[in-house]
């Protein structure tokens, strides 16, 4: 036990004096955090836009006014042709066109009837799409308060936000980013951890001593456990105080499942460096087949049941979807354990395959 | 190894342009309607009849549809308040609920967008309906005709393949530079070379040149894939592309070396590159746009050679856009490639 013991004791040591590495895996989830909750989001704003107004009258420029003080427009130029719009947008700037019909006032008064003409810019067909949506919702509220007194019946929707009323952008990260980081510093670095023993030569010493092969690679696994518990705390505390995400769940289970995930990571860590020699192809097979389908599989960004069957049928079979379930189940909408039983068990599933290959694969002699 | 860096990230290119969309399959709805009028089954009638809802549950118990939604099995409750018609006929006005599940804030938008629209549609049904057509006539209109050019069918492929392309050659690049010159020093060949005569600019250019080709072979292949599999438009010219990306490459694969330099194992220089590349990618316009950002991310944003790359190739591939509307872009990233390239070769040094 004492051998075992003093295994573990060296991993710790390599670990702590790696300074560079300690350094990025307790500052990456901070920047991370930083970077998606300030930095990035999918919110539209200030998109910029060019106005071509035919007409020129009151009733033009008042909505013209409407639409640039809403904030989610502002004018980049006023153009004088149409055949200026293709070159607008061709360089780069301006996302979408509005264009005014002339005479607009008059037709508008004497035919009840007038036309603008939307030209979105679609090789950002997202952006295109909510953008002309924007424009078309300050068009028709602007009607609205045109006919006032005219309408007699107004439906009115009340849209209510559950789980995420403020609409941030942060409660999808938080999950996404948990699951990808564990996944990191979990399957990524413990593959690495064991195959550079094998490429450096040192595996064959490890080997002929007294440790059996179990205790090598819990020993090696060890301290991997400790930093992704860590770095999941990091995230969730960092979440919750500076950004607002709520746990209304409970907080042991929280912890709970994360662990059972990172043990999930670290046998599928275990079982990369088992198939594999070299630490450069255990980590292309690590980021490339690993951590893309993390970001894009797991229903992180975008969500999976709007994918193609096929690739629903993938997003299954990715051991993140199922984790980012269970954290948004107990950190946004607070379920108890009955509700996510499923993903536990598949999770567990998961890791009891991963340690039973490993165990099949897993070669004490070298050759 | 060959295979894994050319295998691999196409098919993941396949994948993954499929996966990436936001388009919006089906909103799954339970409807709570507590009036059972006329009017309310014909409001719940055009939802029916939409393609892009599927009606999960009926039920009179808000906290049924509640029960599905915590089970993720719902996305969207209609609540239909008793007294909907009633009201509608006596006040003219009416209120109709929807709680919509807003943990992906992006598709609760969109969701919460499409059901109001529905709603205004079939209040306007009502009025055609129940006003005579004098005043009718009185209510004034204006009409919208909008349309999208350059991908009229919002196809978000089309827009995601330059993109996810570029992340992953930039990706395998980093990475097998980054872990090139760190691969040396853990193996104890590096030492091997700096007794040679070669000199440093040969070296680091030495080091840089074949993954460079085979960078530049992935991108080619990547683009035949995508226009075969998924007919991205090749609108502009394809000279500019490459020799975008040639600058380009050369940014990436010293930043990459540089990396390697500074770090003493193969493990810290794929964490270090990996950082950045994450900041990169994130940061770079793929996936959400830059000009949401706040303005002192913008500014850092200018450090981002995927940023200036990813907007040359969407705005030739896509729009047709000449020389001279990328060439303050293409003018950073060449100045970018000296810089980095002249870092990569001033840090590395011949003694140990």
């Amino acid at each position: 036990m004492k051998r075992f013991w003093g295994f573990v004791v060296k991993e710790f040591y390599h670990i702590f004096r790696d300074y560079r590495t300690l350094l990025i895996l307790f500052g990456m989830p901070a920047v991370q955090m930083l970077l998606f909750g300030y930095v990035i989001t999918n919110e539209i704003k200030d998109a910029q836009i060019a106005i071509l107004d035919l007409s020129k009258d009151e009733v033009t420029r008042r909505i013209s006014e409407k639409v640039l003080s809403s904030g989610y427009f502002i004018l980049e130029k006023n153009l004088t042709s149409f055949d200026e719009v293709d070159q607008v947008f061709r360089e780069g700037n301006v996302k979408l066109a509005l264009i005014f019909e002339p005479e607009f006032a008059k037709n508008l008064d004497k035919a009840g009837k007038a036309k603008v003409q939307i030209i979105g810019d679609a090789s950002d067909p997202n952006t295109a799409n909510i953008l002309v949506n924007y424009l078309q919702g300050i068009l028709s509220n602007y009607l609205i308060s045109l006919n006032a007194e005219k309408i007699p019946m107004q439906i009115t929707p009340e849209v209510r936000m559950l789980y995420n009323a403020e609409m941030k952008g942060v409660y999808m990260f938080v999950p996404g980013l948990m699951a990808m980081l564990l996944m990191l510093i979990s399957a990524l670095m413990t593959s690495l951890s064991i195959t550079r023993e094998k490429e450096l030569g040192t595996m064959e010493l490890l080997l002929v001593s007294p440790l059996k092969p179990l205790q090598i690679i819990i020993g090696k696994v060890s301290p991997y456990v400790f930093l992704a518990f860590v770095d999941a705390c990091i995230i969730i505390i960092l979440g919750n105080t500076v950004f607002g995400v709520p746990i209304v769940g409970s907080v042991v289970l929280l912890l709970f499942e994360s662990l059972l995930y990172i043990c999930m990571a670290l046998s599928l860590g275990i079982l990369i460096s088992t198939i594999t020699s070299s630490q450069q192809i255990a980590m292309m097979v690590s980021l490339v087949a690993l951590m893309l389908p993390t970001i894009l599989l797991s229903g992180f960004i975008f969500p999976v049941e709007n994918m193609p069957w096929i690739l629903q049928w993938l997003c299954h079979i990715m051991p993140p979807k199922y984790f980012i379930t269970i954290i948004k189940s107990i950190m946004l909408k607070g379920n108890g354990f009955e509700y996510i039983a499923f993903e536990t068990a598949v999770l567990v599933g998961f890791t009891l395959l991963f340690i039973l290959l490993s165990v099949k694969k897993f070669k004490v002699r070298l050759a | 190894m060959i295979p894994i860096i050319f295998v691999l990230p196409l098919v993941q290119l396949i994948i993954l342009i499929n996966a990436a969309t936001f388009e919006m399959k089906s909103i799954r709805v339970s409807v709570v309607d507590l009036d059972l009028s006329p009017s309310s089954r014909r409001l719940i009638g055009k939802y029916e009849g939409s393609p892009f809802y599927k009606i999960v549950q009926t039920t009179f118990l808000y906290n049924e549809a509640l029960n599905l939604m915590q089970k993720g099995k719902v996305d969207v409750i209609i609540n239909i308040p008793d007294g909907f018609e009633r009201q509608l006929v006596r006040e003219n006005q009416g209120k109709v609920q929807f709680v919509i599940n807003a943990i992906n804030q992006v598709v609760a938008g969109l969701s919460s967008g499409y059901c109001t629209s529905i709603l205004i549609d079939f209040n306007r049904e009502l009025l055609q309906d129940w006003l005579n057509p004098s005043q009718l006539a009185g209510l004034k209109n204006i009409q919208t005709d909008y349309s999208y050019w350059y991908n009229p069918k919002l196809n978000y492929k089309t827009y995601m393949v330059p993109g996810i392309l570029v992340l992953l050659v930039t990706i395998i690049s980093l990475i097998l530079s980054g872990m090139n010159i760190v691969r040396e020093k853990e193996i104890g060949t590096i030492e091997q070379i700096n007794v040679t005569p070669i000199r440093k600019i040969q070296f680091i250019v030495g080091k840089l040149t074949p993954f460079w080709i085979i960078s530049l072979f992935e991108l080619a292949f990547g683009l035949t894939l995508g226009k075969l599999l998924f007919d991205i438009p090749l609108v502009g010219n394809l000279w500019l592309i490459f020799l975008s990306a040639g600058v380009y490459l050369f940014v990436i694969l010293s930043f990459g070396l540089l990396v390697s330099t500074i770090t003493n194992t193969q493990q810290q220089a794929m964490l270090v590159s990996f950082f950045f590349m994450v900041i990169f990618i994130l940061m770079s316009g793929l996936f959400t746009s830059i000009e949401s950002m706040p303005g002192w991310a913008q500014e850092i944003d200018r450090l981002n050679p995927l940023m200036y790359f990813i907007k040359i190739m969407r705005m030739v591939l896509l729009k047709g856009s000449t020389f001279t509307d990328i060439s303050k872009h293409f003018y950073s990233l060449v100045f970018y490639a000296i810089v980095m390239t002249s870092l990569a070769i001033w840090r590395y040094r011949k003694v140990a």
